[in-house]
Formats: structure tokens, C-alpha cells, sequence
């Protein structure tokens, strides 16, 4: 291969090279290793983040979104950029309050399915033994119970439910695949050199726990986590939509009911249900993006570009003459 | 054999967990069902004690007898096949109204589900074997349809298909003004009718799961030692496609079409409240609308049933496939 060595010295930059998170970079110093910028990630990210300003800013600076006026549902106009719903109000108004409750029923869901799945998938499977076989069959038995069903028969139970009764139901019945998956993880992880050296030394189970095999499951976590969010926000649409959600609150779900009541579609009301619909659509593929660069990582071999191509190292062309350069390398 | 008595085992755990489930929630929650529904069915017609007594042990309020007493009877009640009178459809018994509702579910949602699994593993497998091609570039854009909310894509399509340019109906399982139910070729022409756009939509927002991850296991296994050594003895290009390389990348897909042919009883309600379609789902949300407890447990009974007996036709079938698993069962 006829590489230079000073090309790759040149190429090789400290600050992107992507180490796998067990391992401390060289140099000695802990530095948190960042996962390579590809275009996915950075569409995704930068959607994301846009959705998540526009939830928080939003809706300090739109109308009163429960504001009725006696106009009716009109088409988008200068008064109304997205229009107004069949009572009058402002469909842009929901639309910034619908994104602040549908992105902290995302939020909350998220940050509990991590909770439990950590806790019933890697603490279990570090444990072993009899913990590791009840965790087991308590996530497996959880997996196997029908999802949305149950959490239709839960809801019909009580009949005002407020963000966070939803939230906490949409939870409680999706943690059970992490969990799986996490375990599945950890079980291959425990039984890796560093982490019997690290027990083997006379490490503390926590501190093994925390530093020697949690810095592994990160990227999986972050995938579990964005995956629990899109769960969560389909999940509550779909609830709300068939009137089980939270009616009382503004999220997208809840918009798409009052929409569907309102018969939006059928008298060509798009300003109306398409918005929350495609705003649903958008963020979830977004996620997705952020998802597939998450499965990169973990997985080199599903990377569209190979080593070489990212980092741009170049290969001299093979001539016929006898290379001058002294310092090339002869392949 | 001890690996499928385990799985037997587990699968029975599961199910008594789900009746234990459907004994507990309606006890734990607020207000007082039984009631609730002995008036409701008062206003269609006579509740004789015998009725009372049975909803008593369905949805709890019996407190003269202890817990355990209660879950015994209940666990008597269901196993003789008595799951109670329905309220939406009165004087139907519950068992009367999931027989007719479930092959409307069934025949639907499974005919897409099977449709939907050919076509994205078979495209799927395509864009595996020449990454780079459009094709492969195709699957980001069926992802996105994925994270599309069923619904509203289901709403859409049916207001550009049903009102828009009227090509398909708006509602319904089939013609009830022409036709008349029974194997002859008017009717089953008119359910297949009425089925294509739901099928559509259905197919439509799963394929790009599907496609999304046989094309990753394909990308995995080609770079196998055993596809190298069938190229290097010179074999047909479609056979290693097909043979060698899909055989290997098809089986966790197998797995998961098992596992979503469970959820076609499940996960039917939001096609068919959008097209009016008279499966198990309407019926589920009748009843969730008019509080017909009985009704509503009885449903999920029978989706648990269908899941988990699903789950353990893939952990059986996925060790006759896949030997591997034997050895670590």
C-alpha cells in the first residue's frame, strides 16, 4: 500500500477519532468521546432541537389557543397563519401548546422506561442468579401482554386523565422490550476481561457496575431512550385519537381528535389536520435519523461510508516510474 | 424436551399472569362497575340474580366472599366458557359477539400483515445484496412512513381515495345493501372491496419496518466467511442471494412476523375505528364507549390469548429453524 506515513500522520485527528466508550482514548486524559457527525445525525439533531424551542418559546409568544371567536374555521390568514379550528381558535396557538404536551409526555415516558428498563434489565442480569431469573420473567411475562389493549383498558377505567396519568400508562406497558435488550447486553458485557479483572481486584458491585459497564450501554441506552419517546408520542396520539388520551390537555394527539370531531377532513379543513399530523410525522423521523446514527455507532458495519472515505486518507495512484518521494512506503 | 416443556412452562406463567391482570384492574379502580352495568342491562331487559352473581365474579364487588374466593370462581367461570352478556349488543353473550366479530379482524388485518412481510423481506433482500443501489436509498423514505402516525396516514388516504376521487368506499366490511353473507362470489368480490384500502394502508405503513431489517441482517451476513467461500465455488449469483445469504438473514424476521401475527387481533382497533370495519376492534371500543365491562375483558382475553399463543409457536418454530438455539434452550 503505497500510504504515506505523513499522510496518515496529517489525517488522523485526535479530536474525531471514534474510540468505543470502554476504552480511554490516548494521552491518558478521560475525554468524552463524540459520536462522528454524519449528515443523518446532524438533520436529525437540528429537528429535534427546532421542535423542542418551538415547544418551549412557542407558546409565550402566540394567542390565547382556548380563545373562541365567532368566525368560524377559516383558511390560513394574516391574523391566523395556520388558520382556525371549527370554534374560532387559533390553530398555530394549539399548535405550540399541542408540542409542549406531546414533548413532555416524550420526555416523561423516556426518562421512566430508562429507569425501569435499567433497573430490571442491567441490575438483574449483573446480579445473576435467582434476581437475574425473576427480572427475567417478569419483563418477558410484560412483554408478552398486549401492549395498547391494556392501556385501553386502563384508561377506560378513569375518566379525566390528566398528561401524566397517560404518561405514566404508556410506561408502565413499554418498558418491557429495553429491558430485554439491556439485559441481552449486560449478560455479554459482565463476562468481558476488564470487568472480571475489576471484581477479581476487589471493586465494589456498584463501582463496577458504574464504571466498568455502564459507559458500554450508553450508546444502547441513548437508542432505548429515543425509541421509548417515539413510542410514547405515536402511543398517545393513538390513545387520544380514539379518545382515551388526556382530552383535557393540548397535545397532538388530542388536536387530531378535536380535528376528527370537528370533522376537519371532510369539509377541507387541511390547515387543521394536517399540522399536528405531519408535525408527528417530522419529529418522528427525526428521531429515527437520530436512531439509525445511534445503530452506527453500534454497529460499524451498517456505516454507509467506509473508515478510509471518512477520514479521508488518500491513496497514492500505483505508476509505471519508480517513485521519487523518499519517504513513501513500499506496499 | 426439557427446552419445550420450559417454554410451555413460561407461556403458562404468562397466561395466569394476564387472567390475574384481568381480575385485578377492575377491582383496583375507582367507582363501582358491577352496578354500573347490572343498571345498564337493567334498561334492556330483566337481570336475573344468577346474571348479577356471574358479573359479580367477573368485576368484584362480592365482598362477602375473601379475594382468594372470588379469583377461584372466576377462575371456574372462564374455564367453563362463560364470559358474560354484553351490554352494547344485548342480549348477546360475549362469546356470541367475538365469534362474529374475530374473522372480519383476523381475515384483514392477517391478509396485510402476510402481504406486508412478502413484499418488504423480499424488497428488502434486494437492497441488502446491492447496497448502495436506489432501492437501498428507497428504505430511509418507507422509514419515514413508519414514524407517520397510522391514523392520520390512514385518514388521509381514506379522504384522497374515498371522497376525493371515489375510488373505494368510505366504510364498512362489505356491501350490506347488495349482497348477502354466505360463499357465494357477490360477497366475497364486495369484502375484497371494502378490504383493499385498509389492506393498503396497512401494508403501506409496515413494509419499511420490514424491508428496514432484513436489509441490516443481509448487510451482516455477507460479510460472512461461508458467502466468500460459495462465490469462490462459483455459484449462481441469485442462488447465494436466495440460499446462502437470506436463509441466514430471514430467521430474527420470521420471528418478528410470528410475534406481529399475535398483534393482529391487538392491533386492529384504530384501522378499524378509521374505516368503520366490523372486527374485534370496533367492538372493543363500543364497548370501552358504553362501559360494557364484560365485553371489554373478554376481548382482551382473547387478544392475550392469540399473542401469547403466538409467542410460543415462534420460540417453537425458531428452534426447528435455527438449531443454535437448542443447543442453549
Amino acid at each position: 500500500m503505497s500510504i504515506t506515513s505523513s499522510e496518515i500522520v496529517g489525517s488522523v485527528d485526535t479530536a474525531s477519532v471514534d474510540v468505543p466508550a470502554g476504552a480511554p482514548p490516548g494521552g491518558g486524559r478521560r475525554r468524552v468521546p463524540l459520536p462522528p457527525l454524519t449528515p443523518k445525525l446532524v438533520v436529525g439533531l437540528s429537528i429535534v432541537v427546532a421542535f423542542v424551542l418551538f415547544g418551549l418559546l412557542g407558546p409565550l409568544v402566540v394567542q390565547d389557543p382556548s380563545a373562541v371567536d365567532s368566525i368560524g374555521m377559516t383558511a390560513p390568514s394574516a391574523d391566523h397563519l395556520l388558520g382556525t379550528t371549527q370554534t374560532g381558535q387559533d390553530v398555530l396557538a394549539q399548535l405550540a401548546y399541542a408540542t409542549r404536551g406531546s414533548l413532555l409526555i416524550g420526555a416523561i415516558v423516556g426518562v421512566l422506561t430508562l429507569v425501569l428498563s435499567a433497573f430490571f434489565g442491567v441490575v438483574g442480569a449483573y446480579a445473576g442468579g435467582l434476581t437475574d431469573e425473576a427480572f427475567s420473567l417478569l419483563s418477558n411475562v410484560m412483554l408478552v401482554i398486549p401492549g395498547l389493549p391494556l392501556v385501553i383498558v386502563i384508561s377506560s377505567y378513569v375518566q379525566d386523565k390528566s398528561v401524566l396519568l397517560v404518561a405514566l400508562v404508556l410506561a408502565v406497558t413499554g418498558w418491557a422490550g429495553s429491558a430485554r435488550v439491556l439485559r441481552g447486553f449486560t449478560l455479554s458485557v459482565r463476562g468481558r476481561d476488564y470487568v472480571l479483572a475489576a471484581r477479581v481486584a476487589g471493586e465494589r458491585p456498584w463501582r463496577v457496575l458504574v464504571v466498568e459497564i455502564l459507559p458500554n450501554l450508553i450508546p444502547l441506552l441513548a437508542s432505548q431512550v429515543v425509541m421509548a419517546v417515539i413510542f410514547a408520542i405515536l402511543g398517545e396520539a393513538g390513545l387520544s385519537f380514539l379518545g382515551l388520551g388526556a382530552t383535557g390537555s393540548f397535545t397532538w394527539g388530542t388536536m387530531l381528535y378535536y380535528a376528527q370531531n370537528g370533522l376537519a377532513l371532510r369539509l377541507g379543513a387541511w390547515w387543521w389536520f394536517v399540522p399536528p399530523g405531519l408535525a408527528i410525522a417530522v419529529f418522528g423521523a427525526a428521531l429515527s435519523l437520530v436512531n439509525y446514527s445511534i445503530d452506527e455507532i453500534i454497529n460499524p458495519k451498517l456505516r454507509s461510508q467506509t473508515r478510509a472515505e471518512r477520514k479521508g486518507w488518500r491513496r497514492r495512484a500505483r505508476t509505471a516510474t519508480v517513485a521519487t518521494d523518499p519517504t513513501e512506503v513500499a506496499a | 424436551m426439557t427446552f419445550v416443556a420450559r417454554k410451555l412452562g413460561f407461556y403458562v406463567v404468562a397466561l395466569w399472569a394476564a387472567l390475574t391482570l384481568n381480575f385485578l384492574i377492575p377491582r383496583l379502580m375507582p367507582g363501582n362497575p358491577v352496578d354500573q352495568l347490572v343498571s345498564k342491562l337493567a334498561q334492556k331487559g330483566q337481570v336475573t340474580p344468577a346474571t348479577r352473581h356471574a358479573i359479580e365474579l367477573l368485576l368484584g364487588a362480592d365482598t362477602s366472599s375473601p379475594l382468594w374466593q372470588q379469583y377461584v370462581d372466576y377462575l371456574r367461570q372462564l374455564a367453563q366458557g362463560d364470559l358474560g352478556v354484553s351490554v352494547s349488543y344485548f342480549p348477546a353473550p360475549v362469546t356470541q359477539v367475538i365469534s362474529q366479530t374475530l374473522p372480519w379482524t383476523v381475515g384483514l388485518i392477517g391478509l396485510s400483515t402476510i402481504i406486508s412481510f412478502v413484499l418488504g423481506v423480499g424488497l428488502g433482500t434486494l437492497a441488502g445484496w446491492r447496497r448502495g443501489s436506489w432501492l437501498d436509498n428507497l428504505i430511509p423514505v418507507t422509514t419515514m412512513f413508519q414514524s407517520v402516525p397510522y391514523f392520520w396516514l390512514a385518514l388521509v388516504l381514506l379522504y384522497v381515495f374515498g371522497s376525493m376521487w371515489q375510488v373505494f368506499p368510505l366504510n364498512g366490511g362489505y356491501d350490506v345493501y347488495t349482497t348477502s353473507p354466505g360463499w357465494n362470489a357477490p360477497f366475497i368480490g364486495s369484502v375484497i372491496y371494502y378490504g383493499t384500502l385498509p389492506a393498503l394502508t396497512i401494508v403501506l405503513s409496515s413494509i419499511g419496518g420490514w424491508m428496514l431489517g432484513i436489509r441490516n441482517m443481509m448487510v451482516s451476513t455477507l460479510s460472512e466467511d461461508f458467502i466468500v467461500t460459495a462465490e469462490a465455488k462459483g455459484l449462481r449469483r441469485g442462488r447465494i442471494m436466495r440460499t446462502y445469504a437470506a436463509r441466514n438473514a430471514v430467521l430474527p424476521s420470521i420471528a418478528g412476523f410470528a410475534i406481529s401475527l399475535g398483534f393482529v387481533v391487538g392491533g386492529s382497533i384504530v384501522t378499524e375505528a378509521v374505516f368503520s370495519y366490523p372486527g374485534v376492534g370496533s367492538a372493543l371500543l363500543s364497548a370501552v364507549n358504553s362501559s360494557d365491562y364484560a365485553l371489554m375483558q373478554g376481548i382482551f382475553l382473547v387478544i392475550t390469548l392469540s399473542v401469547l399463543g403466538a409467542n410460543l409457536l415462534v420460540d417453537l418454530l425458531y428452534s426447528v429453524i435455527d438449531p443454535r438455539t437448542r443447543a442453549r434452550g
